[in-house]
């Protein structure tokens, strides 16, 4: 299998870097530029950023701090958040963006994940899936950042993302969000076992045994950080050093 | 060091655009087919399907132009679909001739292991850069970076050169050579995003911008 990608993840609101617990309380950590090109010269592999009440307002800055960051960030970066339709995307992409995360609308209008990967390439398509625990073995999915239920079964909404074109699969546990218990890994295991693309596990990562559980148990293909890594609980080269310590294969820098 | 990046239409031109000026170039952004076909050095971007940026190129005349550009000798970079474009033909989704500066067949990366078990399609994430047998480096854009170093790919198709000699660097994916980089002459194509593989990427465009 491919390298295991370590992702720092940045949570926006407005123009602010902020962090979530369980997508909800909210804490302002500062200016995501600045973070954004710490984590790049640390050797983050990838930066995902995800604005989160874009989707209620239906506005976002974010193509403004995407841009910014082109000019410093020379790695990979996913942005999701308020995306409503292959123009949205297209903004993203020209602003800097590779690939882009979407979830409330995909929801509403399953199609949009293909129109998306038939314009910009299925690599472009990451779906991004937010699931609570329902039961042992069973997560509901939820969007407009946790706030609503869907009914809809967090597993085979993944399926049926990738049958629609989604190149990749971006999940975040609403349990396990800022919550430092570890990610969940039965959820991430049971949408990887299912899902021929690449699977990002976010939400949870509290210690290192997290991230090789994640990976080793989990299959997850990419781990996304985040307030570990915006508080300095941690860095990206501790945690790519823990990985190959423990056999974890992840780029070298 | 003037740079002129292909604008037809696709994909993300503005960060092959800043990482190209991080790297000290004077970037011009052009659809024009006159100034394509006079530029110094030429890069063509490009993420997506085949067809659609074969025909991105068409409907702007600019086949003429860049295969004008190749023929007299200077330097021009094909960055993922970009590189898939200089080949001859391409498999994705029917037969696509394409640019045909450095011959060769664009076929998906296999869909499993050389054990036999699946792998995940499209390949995405970091990679060690490899010389391909008998490949030199030098005087090429990968001179300026050691062999092992890693980059980012995201593809499901890759070219096979017909010639192993334009076969510069590889990268492994379930035990298979994925290519990762060809060149004819001062044609070179990489699969890998040098404006996304970090300082490693920056260096090897400076290194295009020194040819």
């Amino acid at each position: 299998m491919a390298n295991v990608r370590l992702i720092a993840r940045l949570d926006i609101k407005g123009p602010n870097l902020i962090k979530g617990v369980q997508l909800e309380g909210l804490r302002v950590i500062g200016d995501p530029q600045e973070y954004a090109r710490r984590y790049y010269e640390q050797g983050a592999d990838e930066l995902l950023y995800i604005d989160i009440v874009a989707s209620l307002y239906g506005r976002s800055k974010l193509t403004e701090i995407v841009r910014r960051a082109a000019h410093d960030v020379f790695v990979p970066m996913t942005v999701g958040g308020g995306i409503r339709g292959v123009d949205d995307v297209r903004d993203l992409l020209r602003a800097g963006a590779d690939k882009v995360a979407i979830n409330t609308a995909a929801v509403r209008r399953p199609e949009l994940v293909t129109e998306v990967s038939r314009r910009f390439g299925s690599q472009c398509m990451v779906l991004s899936i937010e699931a609570k625990q329902q039961a042992p073995g069973r997560w509901e999915v939820y969007t407009d950042c946790g706030r609503e239920r869907t009914g809809v079964d967090a597993i085979e909404w993944a399926q049926r993302g990738v049958e629609l074109g989604a190149g990749e699969i971006l999940v975040t546990s609403i349990d396990r969000e800022g919550s430092r218990k570890g990610f969940d890994i039965a959820l991430t295991r049971a949408v990887a076992e299912v899902v021929p693309v690449p699977v990002i596990a976010s939400g949870g990562y509290g210690a290192p045994e997290h991230l090789l559980e994640v990976v080793q148990q989990g299959q997850a293909d990419a781990v996304a950080f985040a307030d570990a890594l915006h508080y300095a609980r941690t860095d990206i080269p501790a945690l790519r050093s823990h990985a190959l310590a423990a056999g974890l294969n992840v780029r070298k820098v | 060091m003037k740079v002129t990046v292909i604008d037809y239409g696709i994909g993300n031109l503005f960060s092959v655009a800043r990482a190209l000026e991080r790297c000290g170039a004077e970037v011009q952004l052009s659809s024009d087919p006159a100034k394509i076909g006079a530029a110094e050095r030429l890069v063509l971007p490009g993420v997506g399907a085949f067809q659609d940026g074969m025909q991105g190129l068409r409907e702007r005349g600019l086949i003429e132009a860049i295969r004008r550009h190749a023929a007299s000798n200077r330097p021009l970079l094909g960055i993922c679909l970009g590189m898939q474009m200089l080949a001859t033909v391409s498999e994705e989704f029917g037969t696509h001739e394409g640019l045909g500066l450095i011959d060769g067949r664009v076929v998906p990366v296999p869909k499993t292991t050389t054990d036999g078990a699946p792998q995940k399609i499209p390949h995405i994430g970091w990679s060690p850069l490899l010389p391909a047998a008998g490949a030199q480096w030098d005087d090429t854009p990968l001179a300026g970076i050691e062999p092992g170093t890693y980059v980012y790919l995201v593809h499901s198709f890759h070219v096979v050169p017909r010639q192993a000699a334009s076969l510069l660097a590889v990268c492994k994916h379930g035990g298979h050579d994925v290519t990762a980089a060809i060149r004819s002459g001062r044609v070179t194509g990489c699969q890998f995003h040098p404006e996304k593989s970090g300082e490693a990427g920056l260096a090897v465009l400076r290194s295009f911008l020194a040819q």
